[in-house]
């Protein structure tokens, strides 16, 4: 070994996450500060400050790790730079106040992959999240990037790429689990002078941020996984559809493009095979129905994005009426791998029908939120109390809510079913996209039902009348009963309006916006009782069903309650007991939050004391 | 030939629409004219596509641009309550801005910062783990900022 690699092994890196959690904790002014320091007492040569994509554990963010070691500082500040430069870069010792404490048992970890989160996951599509530059093509090929790319464009025929994928059992990451092989085999199947391939990057779902992760911080797997499907189909033209409301995503892919494009993995003769190929990137407007892939290929065409029916399936009839490929985020990044390592690697992970790998963004009422992947069969108990590390507050668990508002929520019950598409679709949900949202006893179930609905009838393009009239007609219903208004007999006439939108739909909005409502019905039927007959919600979270008071003997007269409240619905002089005016509140609880802990004099108490109407 | 015209003239609409909002802020009356004479379109066209997505807004936004999230985990975490007092305290609903012209306040389906819910972006810039109290003083912030910048330029005057 040359000295020269000798001293680079010397050289510590810090890795800042920049993903939007971090980002949102000030990561950005923590790089800069860190930077500016290392400038500052010239130690450039003893330490390589590096920008990484999302680390995966959001919520302790911002997060630095240190490598060589695989060190882990947790919620880094500015203010912590001066002591991390000075104690570990030049003295050599970490700062271990930064480092993860255990929650349970108070432990201090100082090493990532010693921290149960992490602990209980697989590394699969995520593999280089966190680990890579996502602006540097170099080090995505340094781990064996575009490796995949080159040995489908040079040795193999498309027909054995798809061969390849097909005995890998990948299924549509987007949601609906369709075999992505026998996608692209239609695609190859049809005949035409041209066709397109798509990224499907409009990750709409509310509370899932796992599509937009990864292309922030491995943008370049995405790619690989896109040129290899426009390689199998026989595409020569792409396009990247991803939300505008992802600024950092929409970057990260453009610049990855042109970065690929200058290495010759896009444009004319890829990599001398004699395959070309190119796409850009269509930044999506707003609209959730363009998750579908019908409404998002009539929105690339520049129209209202609503849906086509379906057959002809894209494959067939695509993109201004060519064949069309559509792959959601998560697949494509999928391929580069299976093609590395081969199919019956990938398909020795997971269940029978269920391969690889699941991806969640693990949030809500957890102790441990962020990007979290595991194999599929994985239990949901698994993945919510050892890698989530349980519920915040150690409250009580009672819901975790899984494909959007596609999908439904699953009760304390169904904690140890596999997640793989095939149980979850029999429990009365979808495997989705990825998000997953954890619930606890201050969750209205009724409430959650209402919200996702107000979505969807929001979001419902408005085409065709089931999906139109019907989910407007649900959302009055669960209007109606969360103001109190409920009556006998309005549970089963939000099942029955459910199973016609559900079949009378024209596309997948329409088809599954039922669902949470369904699961809701399903599994916490007692709390839409409550709602209706006792005019109680037991959560304490429908505003017509509560009202906030303040406690005479445990207001201290501070004021707090006073200064924040944005109704002027408080009164008091300071010192003295102070009043809440039912008439001005507008219940947004503002009060409740701000009221000491030494007093916690606000309650909040059922609307109507007699129950019943 | 004519008809391969037509959808690439189409197939601009979108990413015309977001340059203009990019760089006047909303989609004023006299751009979707423009933009359908640009694009040998008619108006009802242009606005029939820019109405549809939620992105597009048609009055001026405020100096400030204040978006709510009330993605999942932003509203199982208190997210539409802090809506509720940020919309009585600005004295408009979200969609709206405040008759000087300070503030504009949105709601947002989702940003992607669901592991830190619930999240507000100030100004493109966003914020996790809001509550009620750190919002409250996330706009005093504001507020004194603008005063000061505006007694500063009273001074040099």
């Amino acid at each position: 070994m040359s000295p020269g690699n000798e001293s680079e092994q010397n050289i510590l890196e810090i890795r800042v996450c920049r993903g939007t959690g971090c980002e949102s904790a000030r990561a950005h002014q923590l790089l800069e500060a860190l930077k500016k320091e290392v400038a500052n007492k010239g130690l450039e040569d003893k330490v390589r400050i590096k920008t990484i994509g999302c680390h995966g554990f959001c919520e302790q963010g911002p997060v630095i790790t240190v490598e060589p070691e695989g060190l882990f500082y947790c919620q880094v500040d500015e203010k912590d730079v001066d002591e991390i430069v000075e104690s570990h870069v030049i003295c050599g010792k970490p700062v271990e106040r930064l480092f993860y404490t255990e929650p349970t048992t108070g432990k201090i970890i100082p090493k990532y992959e010693d921290i149960p989160f992490y602990k209980g996951q697989k590394k699969v599509v995520l593999r280089n999240c966190g680990e890579i530059d996502p602006g540097s093509i170099d080090e995505y090929i340094e781990k064996g990037g575009y490796d995949g790319l080159r040995k489908a464009l040079l040795e193999m025929k498309p027909e054995q790429v798809i061969g390849q994928v097909l005995k890998s059992g990948l299924r549509g990451r987007g949601g609906a689990g369709f075999p992505t092989g026998l996608k692209w085999k239609f695609g190859r199947g049809s005949k035409s002078d041209k066709k397109y391939v798509v990224c499907n990057a409009d990750e709409g779902d509310p509370g899932a941020f796992m599509d937009g992760a990864i292309l922030v911080a491995d943008p370049h797997s995405v790619l690989e996984g896109l040129i290899v499907a426009a390689y199998s189909i026989g595409a020569d033209e792409g396009f990247v559809y991803v939300r505008h409301e992802y600024p950092q995503a929409v970057d990260s892919i453009k610049k990855a493009i042109l970065d690929a494009r200058r290495r010759g993995f896009l444009g004319k003769d890829i990599l001398g095979s004699g395959f070309s190929f190119d796409l850009s990137v269509k930044e999506g407007a707003g609209a959730f129905v363009c998750g579908e892939e019908t409404a998002l290929m009539t929105s690339i065409e520049g129209n209202r994005g609503t849906p086509r029916p379906r057959p002809p399936f894209p494959t067939d009839s695509g993109l201004w009426g060519k064949p069309t490929c559509i792959n959601n985020v998560k697949t494509l990044a999928t391929i580069p791998i299976i093609l590395r390592r081969g199919a019956e690697w990938f398909s020795s992970i997971g269940t029978e029908k269920s391969k690889g790998t699941a991806i969640f963004s693990l949030t809500g009422k957890v102790k441990n939120t962020g990007l979290v992947e595991v194999p599929m069969g994985t239990t949901l108990r698994h993945i919510i109390f050892n890698v989530g590390g349980g519920i915040q507050g150690d409250a009580k668990f009672k819901a975790v809510q899984t494909g959007g508002p596609s999908g439904g929520c699953l009760p304390a019950d169904k904690l140890d079913l596999p997640v793989d598409y095939d149980s979850l679709t029999q429990a009365g949900t979808i495997m989705g996209s990825g998000g997953m949202i954890v619930m606890d006893e201050t969750t209205c179930m009724v409430d959650v039902a209402r919200y996702f609905l107000s979505f969807t009838q929001a979001e419902s393009c408005g085409k065709c009348t089931p999906c139109r009239m019907g989910t407007l007609e649900m959302l009055r219903i669960l209007d109606k009963i969360k103001s109190g208004n409920g009556e006998e007999g309005d549970i089963e006439k939000l099942q029955e309006i459910a199973i016609t939108v559900k079949e009378g739909s024209l596309c997948g909005l329409g088809q599954t916006a039922p669902n949470p409502v369904l699961t809701t019905i399903r599994y916490f039927r007692d709390e839409y009782e409550a709602h209706i007959r006792d005019r109680i919600c037991p959560a304490e979270v429908c505003k017509a069903l509560i009202k906030y008071v303040i406690v005479p003997e445990k207001c201290i007269g501070c004021g707090a309650c006073l200064r924040i409240c944005p109704a002027n619905a408080i009164t008091g002089k300071k010192n003295e007991v102070h009043v809440i005016s039912d008439d001005l509140c507008i219940k947004c609880g503002a009060c409740f939050e701000v009221c000491p802990p030494k007093a916690t004099a606000i309650d909040k108490i059922p609307a109507y004391h007699g129950g019943g109407h | 030939m004519q008809d391969l015209s037509r959808a690439d003239l189409a197939e601009q609409v979108i990413p015309s629409l977001q340059e203009i909002q990019e760089r006047l802020g909303y989609i004023p009356r006299e751009a979707i004219t423009w933009l359908a004479d640009k694009l040998h379109l008619s108006e009802q066209e242009i606005y029939g596509v820019a109405s549809f997505y939620n992105n597009f807004r048609f009055t001026p936004p405020g100096k400030h641009h204040l978006r709510i999230c009330l993605g999942t985990a932003c509203h199982v975490q208190g997210g539409d309550r802090l809506l509720a007092a940020t919309s009585e305290k600005l004295g408009i609903k979200p969609g709206d801005t405040t008759p000087d012209g300070r503030y504009s306040l949105e709601r947002v389906a989702c940003v992607g910062c669901c592991a830190l819910a619930p999240a507000v972006v100030l100004d493109d810039e966003v914020h996790g783990r809001t509550t009620q109290r750190s919002l409250k003083r996330l706009l005093d912030s504001v507020d004194r900022e603008d005063r000061k910048a505006e007694k500063s330029e009273g001074d040099s005057q």
